[in-house]
């Protein structure tokens, strides 16, 4: 009985104690706390509350309602977005662009980076990085009005030179779907390579002289050095935005894709992706249940891929590993 | 810079000359679409009409920037909507995320590795924009104010990361440690010691953030009806989707156009588009180096 009480007794002291020290800790640290809670507050508002919002892809969306006291409905939302006529047009979309994007982006700006690393001429080298950078500065409303310049159908660039110059009838650009996926694979480059090749050009720049060196005196000729030292060396780089990239592949560019084609509905096929479907959803047709349900897909599938890969990349190569 | 150019064995001067060409006409595709829209502001509207868009037009008139600066209104509107949303999220993110990084480098704090991971997270995962835009509208109701032209991108998990690097690689601890020694306390170090340090950082991430503002069209959209709280980017993005509004804007547009010869209906697009991009086509030169930097900094793990 004695002990029981003892031991109680004992226990809330601890108790007291660890409470005591977690507010004696808060109170050492009160200043970083102060210096993080603008931060905090941000995050928590849009990135954290947000999240909680996911459920209502398992609830009939009602605003009367209020967030908590909105039915539940299990999959039906699921079944809504995949019964969707459009839906598998969406992801193959999303998915067969993202999948080039990797690939254009691991490859162009990893040679522009080498080829400006082997430039001769290095004020030249600082002048090509800035023209090729400069893409990336236009936002894609300013984008969308170069595109148009080039491809409107009257006065466009390219018209004027098919039909002037080669005597050909000139092409609708605007209404013949089967030119944009080059035309947006392109554009993709051209807006992201700049920016891209100068962090791989920085990863180039650092990598230890010695090994060249080192190289150069067994035999190996530039190119030689440019395949076992420089493109090694970059990897790391290469694969962490890789990963990132994976991470994203249901993230399309929205920017992009709602922009450059101008609301063309012919275009529609080959330019609807998830992020503009999402949007159309939520703010065109205020279809708010199968919007819930395609960002909630977009979101988790997402989450579990970054997860994933990094796993897949932890297993082959840890030091190469985002986390 | 030196690094990578000591190598023993050089490219041949054929190759060099070849690598030269290929950059050049990369350069060019770079920067050929801005001059077509540029050149083509500038281009005389019957001319312009016959031959298409240019970037050197060989007729040249400025009565696509009279026809859009008679009803100079609607764009200096925008113009002042994107500046005062530009200061104002400029100077508060920068100031939140180099309190933030600095907080989670800080080995004296001890609850630094959860707020690391709590920003980190962030990265990962996201609820998209459906709950994203019910927070907004719902939650905090900042629809139709200028408020949310700025509040959303305050903070930015890439951008934290790249300056606890750079706290990390540049700020050298011996000096936060004197002044704490001295008894200054945490925010009095970082305000009076750290921040003349830390400039050349905060410095980049405040360009990147003036450029991220500069260039939003998308919380205009996605969070405001209201045509006056169109920043640059949004006019633009509506002109573009509807010529119309340039042309019928108002009574003294129609007057200046009919006071013209022909109503410069496609140089005026172009001139919109030129004077939205002009600012940054300017300024570009004097800043991109430090955009350089800071994709450097941030290029480093960790």
């Amino acid at each position: 009985m004695v002990k029981t009480v003892v031991k109680q007794l004992k226990d809330k002291a601890i108790e007291i104690k660890k409470k005591k020290s977690f507010f004696k800790d808060l109170h050492d640290n009160r200043e970083y706390l102060l210096m993080i809670v603008p931060g905090v507050l941000q995050l928590i508002l849009f990135n954290y509350l947000p999240l909680f919002g996911l459920i209502l892809a398992f609830k009939t969306v009602d605003y009367s309602k209020g967030f908590f006291n909105m039915d539940w409905n299990g999959f039906k939302n699921f079944e809504f977005l995949f019964k969707n006529p459009d839906v598998f047009t969406v992801l193959r979309n999303t998915l067969g662009y993202n999948l080039i994007f990797i690939v254009t982006g691991a490859i162009v700006p990893v040679a522009v980076a080498v080829g400006l690393s082997l430039l001769k001429n290095k004020t030249g080298a600082r002048a090509y990085q800035s023209f090729m950078f400069l893409p990336y500065f236009l936002s894609w409303i300013i984008v969308s009005y170069l595109v148009f310049g080039i491809f409107d159908y009257r006065l466009g660039i390219f018209n004027n030179i098919i039909s002037g110059v080669f005597g050909r009838e000139a092409v609708n650009w605007y209404q013949s779907p089967r030119y944009w996926p080059t035309i947006l694979v392109l554009l993709h480059i051209w807006k992201t390579f700049g920016y891209n090749s100068i962090i791989y050009f920085a990863a180039i720049m650092g990598i230890d002289s010695e090994l060249y060196e080192a190289a150069s005196i067994d035999g190996a000729g530039v190119w030689k050095q440019v395949l076992v030292i420089t493109i090694p060396s970059i990897k790391p780089v290469i694969v962490m935005l890789a990963i990132l990239a994976v991470g994203k592949i249901l993230n399309a560019d929205f920017g992009m894709f709602y922009n450059v084609p101008m609301g063309s509905g012919a275009l529609m096929p080959v330019t609807n992706v998830l992020d503009t479907f999402v949007y159309n959803a939520l703010k065109i047709n205020g279809d708010i249940a199968m919007a819930t349900a395609a960002g909630f897909f977009q979101s988790v599938v997402g989450f579990v891929l970054v997860l994933v890969t990094n796993h897949i990349v932890n297993r082959i190569d840890s030091a190469q590993a985002l986390f | 810079m030196a690094k990578g150019s000591l190598r023993i064995n050089e490219i041949s001067n054929a190759a060099n000359v070849l690598l030269n060409v290929i950059f050049i006409l990369l350069s060019f595709l770079c920067i050929y679409p801005i001059l077509l829209v540029i050149g083509t502001s500038f281009a005389e509207e019957t001319y312009l009409n016959v031959v298409g868009y240019k970037a050197f037009p060989k007729v040249i008139s400025l009565d696509a920037y009279k026809y859009v600066l008679s009803n100079a209104k609607p764009i200096t509107n925008a113009y002042i909507v994107t500046i005062i949303t530009t200061l104002t999220g400029t100077v508060l993110s920068t100031l939140m995320i180099a309190l933030y990084a600095y907080a989670i480098v800080q080995q004296g704090f001890k609850y630094r590795r959860f707020f690391t991971f709590f920003i980190f997270f962030t990265m990962l995962f996201n609820g998209g924009i459906v709950p994203w835009y019910i927070v907004c509208t719902q939650v905090l109701k900042i629809q139709n104010t200028l408020i949310a032209l700025v509040w959303p991108y305050l903070i930015n998990a890439w951008y934290v990361m790249v300056m606890k690097t750079f706290y990390n690689t540049t700020v050298p601890s011996a000096i936060i440690e004197a002044a704490k020694i001295d008894g200054a306390s945490e925010l009095k170090t970082f305000f009076r010691i750290v921040f003349p340090i830390a400039i050349p950082g905060l410095a980049t991430i405040a360009l990147f953030m003036t450029l991220r503002y500069w260039n939003d069209w998308y919380l205009p959209f996605m969070l405001t009806s209201d045509p006056k709280l169109s920043n640059i980017q949004m006019y633009l993005k509506r002109i573009l989707n509807n010529l119309q509004e340039l042309l019928n804007s108002s009574s003294a547009a129609m007057q200046a156009g009919s006071m013209l010869a022909v109503v410069p209906r496609e140089g005026a697009r172009m001139a919109i588009c030129a004077l939205a991009v002009g600012p940054i086509v300017l300024a570009y030169p004097f800043f991109q180096r430090f955009f350089v930097k800071g994709l450097t900094i941030g290029s480093v793990k960790g």
